[in-house]
């Protein structure tokens, strides 16, 4: 990801993103059904996009079309019923003399006959106009098994999406990598400012892909608008949708579901690869994993730890806890002088034992957003931030866990 | 029918034996009394929940953090709409159900005064109860106010902190409000109606209060167990919401929505009563369709009760239900277009006039059906997945509840206030107050169809840049609004202290029982119940 820095607004410039809208590329009837909102004033270079972005995939372009078909529909609509209206606020006003006519109903057949012809017009545009196209988007929608190609399992949780592949074995988390000095307003915004991450998920592209969603603590929602896919993802239970994505490319979106403090805080950035350099990442991306993970066998030294924790912090436990070890309390308490880091890491056995350090970290707390980390962190991530977290903020504990013994403890 | 005459000891009935000052706001029975203190109520939550959101449009003016951080946005977002919902907009057609009921259905009261009395004082402790959390947290106790959307989702709402309790309560409080509100409202309506009154003859808005009322009882005990439920996982063990005890989140979901989705009826029927009278009177001519639109009234309370799951289409339902719950809230827009079609016809061929009753009602009308239209598109499913949690269905339901309810309360006010005070409101600030508030409206929530669009969720304090030039046009237009609506409480505040006086008509088109009575009227209506031909 590159942290390109331009100024706010550059007058006579058009800043390009994937997200943008592709109003320039819009069929026909979008045009006008855009028509009436671009009465309103416009300044010719800022960005105003009328519509959803350009589609990445077969069920986005599906759903842009029938947006663009239905918004068509109740354009005219619109138009139709309240030119109605006004025709009548101006010709039938006191002022232009008209007198008032007394009836209240309809009267006669012709009459009855005109009043159900709009409501024969509604039954046949709700149902078999809007209804049909409607229909077949749901059953394709819904569609995630056919001829599925891979899988992806998704999981949110506050507030950073982890990204699974359960062929490979490969799994990640993938955090906002915004500076908080550009979210402060201390340093000039990025091109991509809130829509940029560590660690994209990564797809081949024209394969389709069934998307496994879960979350680990509340409800979050995984949204990426050019692919015309959004579903929640929901603790304890698997939900999925699909993607095919057409073109590579990077493609950028958002948590959609209020998940607590950080919710506008967790992008979704996906990056599209050629099947070859796709295969090429998975090599990479298992062989990383593979010495990461053989590397939790070697004894480690504290000083490693401690510097490999910081940043674990820094990704996992910082929005929280603060980059200060202070905390929010009471919501989220502080790690300077807690009675939690400061108890013996383990029970007196040696095991794990409940509200000890390692326990809360490993476990998490109940109800609360202290989640269970075991599940999303490696051994050496979890003994180096634990060791970190005993040795800063003012806390001298001076002790250290070896990666080793938390893969005992699992 | 029973031909009600209450024991009244002839003359001199009139206003005597209330107490006055602050005693006779506590302990009054009477329906107009107590209309005054709901309306009252809803106004000062009107500018409370008002300025929550401005703060809310005041951060999202630009990209970046500037004024609040996200946990108080939080707090404001979900607490702004509460506050609206249940303190402003509910209350307002509480009050006139209250002042109105028994003036056009010819009962010189409510049915039942005291519960009357206790359902409005029951209100402010529940708004206290909202409330307090935000002052608690000053003082360093709790973490503040309901951080979770006023929709309580769980497990979100079961890690929240204090601010949920105090908010759980406060539900359960306008809860029995409301339930104890929509009883009085219904025994009033089915036995004190003037000899002669049929409930085919009843006036249109008696018959959308009615509706409301029966949606009341029906879902608001569904909306308590639900907080309940929540209650108890919170503090007592319970896994209701919790799939680690085999309880499931979604189970949540529909039972906030098998209240909510009626609930956006139970704000709009009263309004859409109320409306028929204003277009008629304006245009010099009998209501169109009269019947038609009661039937309309009956069938959109009973399609409100089977359509709540177009509220969570991406929460992961299976194909039948999509299907079924598609479809279903597509069939809305029937009895909805036969509103919009007698509303129109009403107008068609009249001699209209535009004062600022007639104003508001047509801007009503165009603006409120861009939120049906929008409705119709977001019953769809597979485009719903790209509108929903987004930007474009807050546009939507704010097309809904403010075009809607809040303008169409405006319409009640600026009809009914003349003759509740006696008083002609100022005709130019009436009108002046309409257009700013049309305009700032469109101003506020028509770029924000756009944001929906282009891909900015809901309930986010900062955004990516390329959302920045909506947003800014949208907090101007917040900022108008908020501002406009001190004119419309200084021309009401004016009209109760003096102006032109008005006849017992008030306007020239006007029909009913109420129009009989002098303006204002007497402390005690139809001592005497009048005959209905």
């Amino acid at each position: 990801m590159t942290h390109r820095e331009i100024p706010r607004s550059v007058p006579g410039e058009r800043r390009e993103s994937p997200l943008r809208g592709s109003h320039r590329r819009l069929r026909a009837p979008a045009r006008i059904a855009a028509l009436p909102a671009a009465l309103l004033p416009a300044v010719s270079h800022a960005d105003y996009s009328w519509n959803f972005p350009e589609p990445a995939t077969p069920l986005a372009r599906d759903t842009l079309h029938m947006h663009n078909q239905f918004m068509l529909i109740i354009t005219v609509l619109f138009v139709v019923v309240f030119g109605i209206m006004v025709y009548s606020m101006i010709r039938h006003r006191k002022s232009a003399g008209a007198a008032p006519a007394r009836f209240s109903g309809p009267t006669g057949r012709l009459q009855w006959f005109w009043v159900l012809v709009p409501f024969a017009m509604l039954l046949f545009i709700d149902f078999i106009l809007m209804g049909i196209p409607a229909f077949h988007a749901v059953l394709y929608m819904e569609d995630t098994q056919t001829k599925a190609d891979m899988v992806l399992k998704v999981t949110g949780m506050q507030w950073k999406w982890q990204y699974e592949y359960p062929d490979s074995g490969i799994k990640y988390i993938s955090t906002l990598a915004t500076p908080r000095d550009q979210i402060e307003n201390k340093a000039a915004k990025g091109e991509h400012y809130l829509l940029e991450v560590d660690n994209p998920v990564v797809l081949p592209v024209g394969r389709k892909v069934r998307v496994l969603i879960t979350s680990t603590d509340v409800i979050h929602t995984w949204w990426v608008p050019q692919f015309g896919v959004k579903r929640d993802a929901i603790p304890g239970f698997l939900r999925e949708t699909w993607v095919k994505i057409e073109k590579p490319g990077i493609y950028r979106g958002q948590c959609a579901e209020l998940c607590g403090k950080d919710h506008g805080f967790m992008p979704v950035v996906v990056q599209a690869l050629p099947e070859p350099e796709y295969k090429a990442w998975v090599e990479h991306k298992t062989a990383e994993q593979a010495a990461a993970a053989s590397s939790g066998d070697r004894a480690w030294s504290k000083d490693e730890l401690i510097a490999q924790g910081e940043d674990v912090y820094a990704k996992n436990c910082v929005a929280c806890h603060q980059a200060n070890g202070q905390g929010l309390p009471p919501a989220f308490p502080a790690l300077a002088g807690s009675k939690v880091v400061n108890t013996p890491l383990l029970g007196p056995d040696g095991k794990l034992a409940p509200d000890t350090h390692v326990y809360r970290v490993m476990n998490g707390k109940p109800g609360t957003a202290m989640q269970a980390f075991k599940n999303t962190l490696s051994d050496v991530d979890l003994a180096a931030v634990i060791t970190f977290e005993r040795n800063s903020f003012g806390n001298t504990q001076g002790d250290m866990i070896q990666p080793a013994q938390i893969k005992a403890l699992r | 029918m029973s031909a009600t005459t209450l024991p009244h000891d002839a003359a001199g009935h009139h206003g005597e034996h209330h107490p006055s000052g602050l005693m006779r706001w506590l302990t009054t029975t009477n329906h107009k009394d107590i209309g005054t203190m709901y309306m009252t109520f809803s106004m000062v939550m009107f500018f409370l929940g008002g300025l929550m959101i401005l703060l809310v449009r005041a951060e999202l003016f630009q990209p970046g953090l500037q004024f609040l951080k996200p946990e108080f946005f939080n707090q404001l977002i979900g607490n702004h709409a509460l506050i609206m919902i249940f303190g402003a907009l509910m209350p307002a057609a509480t009050g006139f159900a209250n002042w109105q009921i028994p003036l056009m259905i010819g009962a010189p009261d409510m049915a039942l005064p005291r519960l009357n009395n206790w359902g409005f004082w029951l209100l402010p402790p529940a708004a206290l109860m909202l409330t307090l959390p935000f002052v608690l947290e000053l003082f360093g106790v709790g973490d503040g106010a309901l951080a979770t959307g006023w929709t309580f989702y769980a497990p979100l709402s079961v890690q929240g902190g204090i601010g949920v309790d105090f908010a759980i309560f406060a539900v359960h409080l306008l809860g029995i409000s409301s339930i104890m509100g929509s009883i009085n409202i219904i025994v009033t309506i089915f036995n004190m109606r003037a000899p002669g009154m049929t409930l085919m003859k009843m006036p249109l808005f008696v018959w959308g209060w009615l509706v409301t009322a029966f949606l009341l009882v029906i879902t608001l005990p569904v909306l308590a167990g639900a907080v309940t439920m929540l209650l108890t996982d919170r503090h007592f063990g319970t896994h209701f919401f919790s799939a680690a005890g085999g309880g499931d989140p979604i189970l949540f979901q529909h039972l906030f929505w098998f209240f909510g989705h009626p609930e956006v009826y139970i704000l709009l029927l009263p309004v859409w009563g109320l409306v028929p009278h204003v277009l008629s009177t304006f245009s010099r001519k009998p209501i169109y369709g009269y019947k038609a639109q009661v039937y309309s009234f009956i069938a959109i309370g009973v399609l409100s009760l089977i359509v709540w799951a177009h509220h969570f289409f991406t929460a992961g339902l299976p194909v039948p239900a999509l299907l079924y719950f598609m479809y279903s809230t597509m069939s809305i827009s029937l009895p909805l277009a036969v509103l919009f079609f007698c509303w129109i016809a009403t107008m068609w061929r009249g001699a209209m006039t535009f004062e600022t009753p007639m104003l508001f009602a047509v801007g009503f009308i165009v603006l409120f059906g861009i939120a049906g239209l929008t409705g119709l598109v977001l019953a769809d499913v597979a485009a719903d997945a790209q509108y929903h949690h987004s930007y474009f269905v807050v546009a939507h339901f704010h097309f809904a509840l403010f075009t809607g309810g809040i303008m169409g309360v405006m319409t009640g006010v600026y009809y009914w206030l003349p003759k509740w005070t006696g008083h002609m409101y100022s005709e130019t600030l009436g009108k002046l107050h309409f257009w700013l508030t049309v305009i700032s409206f469109n101003l506020a929530f028509m770029p924000q169809f756009f944001l929906g669009l282009a891909g900015m969720p809901r309930r986010i304090p900062d955004y990516a840049l390329q959302f920045a030039e909506y947003n800014a046009i949208s907090t101007v237009g917040a900022f108008i609004l908020g501002f406009a609506q001190l004119l419309f409480a200084y021309n009401i505040w004016k009209c109760i202290k003096g102006g032109p006086s008005v006849s017992a008509r008030v306007w020239e088109g006007t029909e009913g029982l109420e129009w009989q009575l002098p303006s204002p009227p007497p402390h005690h209506s139809w001592d005497v119940q009048p005959t209905v031909k």
